[in-house]
């Protein structure tokens, strides 16, 4: 049996083994947040390593695997909440080839955290993140477009019904990824330091009380929903919450 | 094949124990509760320089909370809290009871800037104030519940709470109301579990 196991590691192609997505270089720059950072919006943004599409179910499986305290009946509840990969139909199963391609969803952080460090990688910081997801086709920053936002809120105003869309179908953006928009949310490493005030009637007052310092973060963008969205949705988060449209990529620092 | 002596297995069944017993990560025999925070390895170090993982605490109700110890503000809050505590329950109770505070700093927070503060604060021995590693950090704060964000200057934007785990590593009870005036709620919860089993 664990010969076997060993001669289907071997068969297995190397890019599944390893993490599976391709990587793209994400060359460094200077960033200015649509949140408003107290200690400043502009921060310079090292070159890093990031994964061009979303974790796809085939490789959370092939992690699940070789990891099998991340199976869904043996994870610590502390690390994973009772959707964990509860679409799969096993613990260890997929349902068919197109959901082998489809990029996985009900991981918590922690599962997400742990595939990444079993590749040698890690999460994507939030300012990592928004510096990619500000790009188009064409252009590193896009944000200023009107058409843009516009087709980014589209996406947002669609029903999550169906089934999702197969990943790395969408043409990629400036910098070579693909579907930072248009297909699922992604954990960051930091989503816990998204100090948002869940109610948007209070932007901008710190609730002295409950935040140390100087408070919670503010939108300085309010016209950039989905930027907007996508941290209201993070900072509502705990760590080991799971949803049926939350999943990741990886990031790593440059040699 | 001859079939095994009752005092071969005798021998290795005492091996075994042995084994288990003397593991410094799982001190109690029973199979850790799958929500039990010790699920999360973690060593820290502490005042003393000393590197234990935390998990080394099972078997005693523990109070913890992050802080990091150049916090101006809210972190002298957290340590009141502790302090709340403690006076709200009898000398029999105390002892019962450990205090851990967690770095989220843990570059600044060595050894020595952990024991200055409990020298400042006159902290009973029985208080741990420890730090992750760096890598670490993230992570415990996810168990906890705690959110942090670290500023451009160092200090650190970070919600604060005090979390109650029983024997076992569970959490029991978690409060938000830091500060010397007591969560009578919380108080009670901590006097239940370190009441005898």
């Amino acid at each position: 049996m664990r010969v076997l196991a060993a001669a289907l590691l071997f068969v297995l192609p190397a890019a599944v083994v390893a993490g599976g997505a391709a990587w793209v270089k994400v060359p460094g720059g200077s960033f200015r947040s649509a949140l408003k950072y107290e200690d400043g919006r502009a921060a310079r943004i090292a070159p890093f390593d990031l994964q061009k599409r979303p974790v796809t179910n085939a490789e959370f499986l092939a992690f699940v695997q070789s990891h099998p305290q991340w199976r869904r009946d043996r994870v610590p509840t502390l690390f994973a909440d009772a959707r964990y990969l509860a679409h799969w139909p096993t613990s260890t199963r997929l349902a068919d080839s197109a959901q082998a391609a489809q990029p996985v969803v009900n991981v918590s952080w922690f599962a997400a955290n742990a595939f990444c460090e079993a590749q040698g990688a890690r999460l994507p910081t939030w300012r990592e993140w928004e510096y990619v997801a500000a790009a188009d086709e064409t252009r590193r920053d896009a944000r200023n477009d009107p058409a843009w936002r516009e087709r980014i809120l589209g996406w947002y105003s669609r029903p999550a019904s169906g089934p999702l869309p197969r990943a790395g179908l969408q043409t990629p953006d400036a910098f070579g990824v693909q579907d930072m928009h248009g297909l699922v949310w992604e954990w960051t490493d930091d989503f816990s330091s998204l100090l948002v005030s869940g109610d948007n009637r209070v932007q901008g007052d710190a609730e002295k009380t409950k935040f140390c310092g100087a408070g919670a973060l503010s939108m300085s963008d309010r016209d950039n929903y989905a930027v907007l969205m996508r941290v209201a949705m993070l900072s509502s988060l705990q760590a080991r919450d799971t949803t049926t449209s939350l999943g990741f990529r990886c990031a790593k620092n440059l040699p | 094949m001859k079939p095994l002596s009752i005092q071969w297995l005798r021998t290795a069944l005492a091996c075994l124990l042995l084994v288990v017993t003397s593991a410094p990560a799982a001190p109690a025999a029973a199979p850790l509760p799958r929500d039990s925070v010790y699920q999360l390895p973690l060593p820290l170090t502490d005042q003393h320089g000393k590197t234990w993982d935390w998990r080394s605490h099972r078997g005693q109700p523990q109070v913890v909370a992050m802080f990091y110890t150049s916090c101006q503000y809210m972190c002298p809050l957290i340590v009141d809290s502790g302090k709340a505590v403690e006076h709200g329950l009898t000398q029999a109770e105390r002892a019962k009871l450990g205090i851990m505070l967690i770095s989220m700093d843990p570059k600044r927070d060595r050894p020595a800037a952990l024991m200055g503060i409990a020298t400042k604060r006159k902290l009973d021995p029985r208080w741990s104030l420890a730090s992750p590693r760096a890598n670490d950090v993230r992570a415990v704060a996810g168990v906890l519940g705690v959110r942090y964000r670290q500023l451009a200057n160092g200090d650190f934007n970070h919600t604060s709470a005090l979390v109650l785990l029983d024997r076992d590593g569970r959490i029991v009870a978690r409060t938000e109301q830091v500060g010397s005036v007591p969560d009578p709620a919380f108080i009670a919860e901590v006097r239940r579990s370190v009441a005898d089993p």
